[in-house]
């Protein structure tokens, strides 16, 4: 049986069970005008049972699902003979793939034999009784727990307590997902990043001058050993998130203070949402924008200059990069300023002082802080920008500050490291997840600092 | 002189000074204010410009024959193997009698798309009594021809530097004058599933993986997001626990989406095994990108609803429990669907998270099913921005333009919610 039938025979007898649930309250206590009598309202006893009856089912389900696919593989594995079993595990792994792919009906690689089309039946079979199994042991349990809640339905039975602690359970697991999500990041990146560190050592990766990841397939092939020395990269990402910087906080700063200070109200309405489209616009549209149009230009504006000027320069990713993040640095910037006390903003006008000195000299200063913790986060976010860079910025790891020369981001060997076909054990695709750690400690230690500094800044002041 | 006079005098003096400055902080303000609306002009100028020839294609009119022995050589059909290209060629060589030579030949068999033969066999596949028949077809022109039509290959320079050669010109030329050259509606764009061939390609596939995906992510991200925002909000007591779950989230929310993509990997496709380019483990991966925009969204909105609501229904005695999902719920509801579409929206623009997890894949099928292997919208404007061909460029920009108007569909459905349905309080 397919799990989306069992699923959806499963839903069909938790209304069913629902009804009984409520159908049995009413009759207890003698018909529905005696309901006062119940505990609580009749509808509770039948979500009572329906979740007795579901609890158990979709939690064999998910089990199963999730045990099915090891456990199979390992009988077949043990039905195959000896010389199959002594097979080193990526062969093993390869026979194992043909075996399901044949007993799927797709291609497989190299000629079927008798070994293997074995092996595809009695895969088929085990798969065909587990199916059967968890039909069986689901609806079962589901039927068993729903039954025992039925029964145990009385006119003094605490329905909607129950129900409610269940719901309230349920709750509580999903606002913790954002922790174990953080938790999976931490140990997807870790685990993979320190079995990297053991065939390459941290000091190396962290303070090597020289990135070539490629690695070769034989060892006399020329640059046989990959190395590993991520400083390009570091400077590289840099590089091109100082240009960003360099084009979004002066213009965001200035376009905050505009809209908040000069502007009149129409202007706001007309320009902030514009602004907001800025924000809006998928980071890939960028990317071909940057390509496509502004390194092209770039170029033709370095070279009308004299300069030599590289068609996949830091400066056209950098530049684009900045304009994508004006939006934040303003409407933080926005926030910062709004945020500090009119009182203050009065007291200098009001002692004469200009609208500009006002500004840069009371409101500015007040509004450091919350201004300061927008733009670091504004830095994490062009670190871990990624489209941008691999579609604008180049491949080539360069160790330079000059902002017309192509360089490599962290985000862009990540991307190039991990897409396409990798085994799993290479200093290659490990090197990925080594990096993925750093971008993650990195932003994670900019955002806990920026959040930090712009909620404490807002507190002064309220 | 009185002091007060001297004082008076040296703010005068500097009052020029200040003016000026006044005026160009001012002026920087606004420069700095039309950059970002500067920018966004040319943006969407260069896009449309770029776009607008990707609507309408070239197709070639030719007089196949559905001949009998090519298609189902003695009286036995066999449609996998027959050669339709051949019949193309032959049509294309009657066409144009003075052509011989192999080289000559094949450079006129490059005037039309290799669709053309699966356009034939389509059609006699859909009606068999095409068979021997003649027929006007009109097929789609080779994208070369197509960008020649379209003005992005210039025919004055010299013959070894452009794609299309001096006869080649001359056989289009006659085409156009008898009629047989025609610019349409490009409906290949939307009904086909990603090619080679610029002239096959189209965003069907694409869009279907997007729309698969999001699927995923609506089902998993609104009820969870909701049901972590209900929690924060309602019944989360003040501890350690709630505040760690705070700190996550605002964390999670700034976390590079490409952190998500490696999670993905490690998790989704490495430990549970769930199949690679499949639009299920995209959308894991976006539902929970997106949790924290709808997690955040939501407390927002149910902070909104007036603590007098929850006082009335406790009163009239009514638990914590059904005081929230029978009347803070439905009130905040609006805000939680605004911020949903909103992080829906975000999760239809992702493609960094998807390149990790294998959905780069160059596919053809449009894919039918949640485990399919797919592509999404954003990720094909990438591969296409990165083909070489000149044709690709003019599509990635259609295509950015499809997804833009998604985007905008999306927000607007978010503003008139907000409008039509949020109660002031």
């Amino acid at each position: 049986m397919q799990s989306t039938t069992l699923i959806l025979i499963l839903a069909a007898m938790s209304v069913v069970a629902f009804y009984a649930g409520r159908r049995r309250s009413v009759a207890l206590v003698g018909g529905p005008r005696q309901g006062s009598v119940l505990h609580s309202l009749p509808g509770y006893y039948g979500y009572f049972t329906a979740i007795w009856l579901l609890l158990p089912a979709l939690g064999v389900l998910l089990l199963w699902l999730f045990l099915e696919p090891t456990v199979i593989v390992a009988l077949v594995v043990r039905g195959l003979p000896e010389t199959y079993q002594s097979l080193s595990a990526g062969e093993l792994n390869l026979f194992v793939n043909n075996v399901q792919n044949l007993a799927a009906g797709d291609a497989i690689s190299g000629e079927s034999d008798a070994v293997l089309s074995d092996a595809a039946a009695r895969f088929l079979a085990y798969t065909a009784t587990s199916r059967r199994l968890l039909a069986t042991l689901a609806l079962g349990l589901g039927g068993l727990g729903g039954t025992i809640a039925w029964r145990r339905i009385r006119p003094d039975l605490r329905a909607r307590n129950r129900v409610e602690q269940i719901i309230l359970l349920g709750l509580i697991a999903a606002s913790s997902i954002a922790i174990f999500t953080t938790i999976g990041i931490v140990l997807s990146v870790l685990f993979e990043a320190i079995r990297f560190f053991q065939k390459v050592p941290v000091t190396e990766f962290l303070f090597g001058l020289n990135w070539s990841p490629q690695t070769a397939i034989r060892a006399d092939q020329v640059g046989s050993s990959g190395s590993f020395g991520a400083v390009p990269l570091f400077t590289g990402t840099l590089l091109i998130t100082g240009i960003a910087m360099f084009v979004a906080v002066p213009v965001g700063l200035m376009t905050a203070i505009f809209l908040a200070e000069y502007s009149s109200q129409r202007i706001r309405d007309v320009a902030k949402p514009l602004l907001e489209v800025l924000a809006g616009i998928p980071t890939v549209v960028y990317g071909f924008f940057a390509a496509l149009t502004v390194a092209p230009w770039v170029r033709r504006a370095g070279e009308s200059f004299g300069f030599d000027v590289a068609s996949e320069s830091a400066l056209a990713a950098g530049l684009v990069m900045g304009i994508m993040i004006i939006p934040l640095v303003s409407s933080l910037a926005d926030d910062a300023i709004n945020a500090v006390p009119v009182a203050m903003r009065d007291g200098a006008l009001g002692l004469g002082s200009t609208r500009s000195e006002t500004m840069t000299r009371v409101i500015l200063p007040a509004a450091l802080p919350g201004i300061v913790g927008g733009i670091l986060l504004a830095v994490s976010r062009a670190i871990g920008e990624t489209m941008i860079v691999v579609m604008a910025a180049g491949l080539a790891a360069n160790l330079t500050a000059n902002p017309f020369a192509a360089v490599t981001t962290v985000t862009v060997q990540i991307v190039t490291l991990l897409v396409g076909d990798q085994e799993f054990d290479s200093a290659k695709t490990l090197a990925a997840f080594a990096l993925g750690l750093m971008l993650f400690v990195v932003t994670l230690c900019l955002n806990v600092v920026g959040l930090h500094v712009v909620r404490k800044y807002r507190e002064q002041y309220d | 002189m009185e002091s007060s006079q001297i004082t008076r005098r040296k703010v005068e003096a500097g009052l020029p000074r200040r003016r000026r400055r006044e005026f160009l902080f001012q002026l920087a303000g606004m420069l700095a204010t039309t950059v970002g609306i500067v920018f966004l002009g040319v943006f969407f100028a260069d896009l449309f410009v770029k776009s607008s020839t990707a609507f309408v294609q070239t197709f070639v009119k030719l007089d196949v024959e559905f001949t009998e022995n090519v298609i189902a050589p003695g009286g036995e059909w066999d449609l996998t193997y027959a050669d339709f290209d051949g019949l193309v060629r032959s049509a294309l060589r009657s066409e144009f009698p003075g052509v011989s030579g192999r080289s000559e030949r094949r450079e006129l068999n490059r005037l039309v798309s290799v669709g053309a033969g699966y356009q034939m066999r389509d059609m006699i596949e859909a009606d068999p009594k095409l068979l021997g028949a003649r027929e006007s077809l009109w097929v789609p022109a080779s994208s070369i021809v197509d960008m020649y039509i379209k003005g992005n290959i210039d025919a004055s320079l010299e013959e070894s530097l452009r794609p299309l050669s001096d006869k080649q010109l001359s056989w289009i030329q006659k085409l156009q004058d008898s009629g047989r050259l025609e610019t349409r509606f490009n409906s290949a764009l939307f009904s086909n599933g990603d090619s080679r061939e610029p002239e096959l390609a189209g965003i069907k596939g694409a869009l279907m993986g997007s729309f698969y995906m999001l699927i995923v992510t609506v089902l998993l991200a609104f009820p969870i997001g909701v049901a972590a925002a209900i929690y924060l909000e309602e019944f989360a007591p003040r501890n350690r626990w709630s505040d760690l779950i705070e700190v996550n989230i605002n964390n999670l929310a700034a976390v590079p989406s490409i952190v998500f993509g490696l999670l993905g990997l490690a998790v989704f496709i490495n430990w549970m095994a769930i199949p690679r380019s499949a639009p299920l483990v995209g959308g894991l991966v976006l539902s929970l990108l997106t949790l924290p925009v709808i997690i955040i969204a939501s407390r927002a909105a149910i902070k909104a609803v007036p603590p007098s609501i929850r006082e009335a229904a406790l009163g009239l005695g009514a638990s914590k429990m059904q005081v929230v999902f029978h009347h803070v719920m439905p009130l905040a509801l609006p805000g939680m669907l605004t911020g949903t579409i909103i992080g829906m929206s975000r999760a239809l623009g992702e493609s960094a998270p998807l390149l990790m997890i294998g959905m780069v894949a160059f596919i053809v099928d449009v894919p039918g099913g949640f485990s399919d292997p797919a592509t999404a919208l954003p990720v094909q404007i990438y591969l296409w921005a990165d083909s070489p061909e000149r044709a690709f460029a003019e599509r990635t920009s259609a295509a950015i333009v499809v997804l833009l108007g998604f985007l905008l569909l999306m927000n607007l459905t978010a503003v008139i919610i907000r409008k039509r349905m949020e109660k002031k309080w």
